[in-house]
């Protein structure tokens, strides 16, 4: 690998250890809120790689003349990306509201935020539940 | 392709249908909440829903002969304007999104009227009506992009409603949160596999994107792109190892939501990947021959039997359909994995007959919740006096689980191991059989403490309201109509396994 290839291709690695330093917070940590922003930075890299494939070398801002006398010389980058892009980052912040919100009711009803704990409250639900079913069970069968 | 296309010349109300079957419930959700009355909420879902049907219907009956409707959204052209194209795989599974949603509606008035406060019922409905709509906007679309936006619009209104159920049981909001994260990166993955295409293609509208793909052959870019769909897309279908969500989510879940969700979400989201593997990538290149035969087929198996096992040793019945759906996935996937016009037949049918086996189920399990207030086999057992109607559903409904001839479930499996038997696969087709056997064991633990045994003590023992046992009947005899009447569902799924080959066929 040539040290051309590395650099012409900066905007790939920079996606690459964004996105997989995004998901490893997602999958390591324990806090629900850390994992929030986890998500974000995973999504964001995202917006990184559609932002940077626009880009048209030597292009400039795509927007016409007001006479629209338009120079076929002129090189204009791609704005599709960008408008895709402006969706998406709707739908990342939508998500992390809802997130949140949920968040906000899981500290209300559980009392903590932090996965250790809940996987216990859960498990001790469940135990609790079949202990329940089987004296059902047993009483009758 | 398809016998012709049906060009852009918006001149009546008719030619409009493919957008309305979008735009309706869209339009009908802020609708909802603004009005604000808790009475209107309900009768505008319903409305809005069974119109979304009729025009369901309609389109199915315009395409069932293999035409495509080509639609250009505000009259800009594809493939640089967006494009809803209606063949017959999509008009079947708008016609199931939408005929679900109506026949769910009746069952979940009084269902969520016990499992939801009252004060949440508008935002509840306004919230249904914006799942729907993202189920259909993404099978009506042709554009990829707009599969992504649509996805997204279904799933965050999926997280609201798996939360609703946080009134009954608090793990429902866990359960909400850990599929909001993990479908955020089953969704994200495949917006990069989607970037990663239009690097390659340049374009974003799906017939443009395979004829730009069959014409400059696989490359890494394409490769890659396939990986992060595949991914991607088998997070909300709920492919064996990417399942983790779906018995958290289904088992806290109000009712009548789990219900819908069952027989449609992932229904769609198998369809946006028969989408991306057939009509967008050809199964002509070898990575996907070989994903499918090396990873999709193996994992489907797989699934059959291992959640199949885990559902029968399950004591909470919601929680015991919700592990025999993965199983079913896996049926679906497999029709999919023989790459074959028999077996593509087979997943579109399974597709639709367990949609609506699973709803039968569902909304059984619901109505016996209003009634006992729980779903552990201790709390069901002797409803089979108690309530005759609901349970005798549900015995319908755990019979065309099993595939038993007379029920829709059967049609689709014996189409599944017809495409075995077509292959010479025949110990795939023995593992179908056998894994069904598992299934006579879960249904008959049901049916056991149904029938079997005496109600427990202080159970509140009555028949619901025919509010609910009226669609939950309806749904039932479509099971067993569509067991008897088998040409609809063979033919539609047949017609549509054609389209999505008809790409492949010529390529050879």
């Amino acid at each position: 690998m040539s040290w051309e290839f590395f650099v012409g291709h900066i905007n790939y690695w920079l996606f690459t250890f964004l996105m997989m330093t995004g998901l490893y917070i997602v999958v390591a940590k324990g806090n629900l809120v850390k994992k929030i922003v986890g998500l974000n930075i995973f999504q964001t890299s995202v917006f990184m790689l559609y932002i940077s494939t626009g880009k048209v070398t030597g292009g400039t801002a795509p927007i016409f003349p007001v006479d629209m006398q338009i120079d076929p010389e002129v090189v204009y980058s791609n704005p599709l990306p960008h408008v895709l892009i402006l969706t998406a980052i709707v739908v990342g912040i939508a998500t992390t509201s809802l997130g949140l919100a949920l968040i906000v009711r899981i500290r209300e009803d559980f009392n903590t935020i932090e996965e250790d704990d809940l996987v216990e409250i859960e498990k001790a639900l469940a135990r609790d539940e079949n202990e329940l079913y089987h004296q059902a069970i047993g009483d009758r069968v | 392709m398809a016998a012709e296309t049906t060009q852009h010349v918006a001149m009546t109300l008719n030619d409009h249908l493919p957008v309305l079957q979008v735009l309706i419930p869209f339009v009908a959700a802020p609708l909802v909440v603004l009005i604000g009355s808790r009475r209107l909420a309900w009768p505008i879902a319903v409305a809005a829903s069974a119109l979304a049907f009729v025009v369901a219907i309609l389109l199915l009956m315009q395409v069932i002969d293999g035409s495509v409707i080509s639609y250009h959204i505000g009259g800009w052209a594809p493939p640089l304007g967006i494009e809803y194209r209606i063949d017959a795989a999509n008009a079947f599974v708008l016609l199931l999104v939408s005929g679900i949603s109506t026949i769910v509606l009746p069952f979940a008035r009084e269902s969520i009227k016990s499992e939801v406060p009252a004060r949440h019922h508008t935002l509840f409905y306004a919230c249904y009506l914006l799942c729907v709509t993202g189920l259909l906007g993404v099978a009506a679309t042709g554009d990829a992009f707009n599969v992504f936006v649509f996805l997204e619009i279904s799933s965050l209104s999926t997280y609201v409603l798996i939360a609703q159920g946080s009134y009954r049981d608090k793990r429902a909001l866990t359960a909400a949160y850990d599929y909001l994260i993990m479908g955020t990166i089953g969704a994200t993955f495949f917006v990069i596999g989607l970037g990663l295409l239009y690097m390659a293609t340049g374009t974003l509208n799906m017939v443009d994107i395979s004829e730009r793909i069959a014409e400059q052959g696989s490359n890494r870019t394409v490769r890659s792109a396939f990986a992060f769909i595949v991914v991607g897309v088998g997070l909300k279908v709920a492919i064996f190892p990417l399942h983790k969500w779906l018995p958290n989510a289904y088992t806290y879940a109000p009712s009548a939501v789990t219900a819908f969700l069952a027989a449609t979400a992932t229904k769609v989201a198998v369809y946006v990947l028969l989408r991306f593997m057939f009509s967008i990538f050809q199964p002509a290149f070898l990575f996907e021959v070989n994903t499918l035969e090396y990873i999709i087929l193996p994992f489907a198996i797989i699934a059959m039997f291992a959640a199949s096992f885990i559902a029968v040793f399950q004591s909470d019945f919601k929680r015991m359909l919700a592990y025999s759906s993965i199983a079913q996935i896996g049926y679906i996937l497999l029709g999919i994995s023989f790459l074959s016009e028999t077996g593509l037949t087979a997943a579109i049918a399974h597709l639709f007959n367990h949609g609506i086996t699973k709803a039968v189920l569902f909304m059984g399990v619901g109505a016996i919740v209003l009634r006992t207030g729980g779903t552990f086999y201790d709390r069901i057992t002797g409803m089979g006096q108690a309530m005759p109607w609901t349970s005798g559903a549900i015995v319908v409904g755990g019979l065309s689980l099993i595939g038993v001839p007379g029920t829709a479930g059967f049609i689709s499996k014996w189409v599944l191991v017809q495409g075995a038997l077509e292959k010479g696969w025949w110990p795939v087709a023995l593992l179908i059989v056998l894994s069904s056997l598992l299934a006579v064991i879960y249904v008959w633990r049901v049916i056991e403490a149904l029938y079997l045994s005496q109600p427990a003590d202080g159970v509140d023992a009555s028949e619901v309201s025919l509010w609910m046992i009226a669609p939950i009947w309806m749904m039932a005899l479509a099971c067993i109509y569509f067991g008897l009447a088998t040409d609809i569902t063979i033919t539609a799924a047949r017609s549509a396994a054609h389209g999505l080959l008809a790409g492949v066929v010529a390529l050879h």
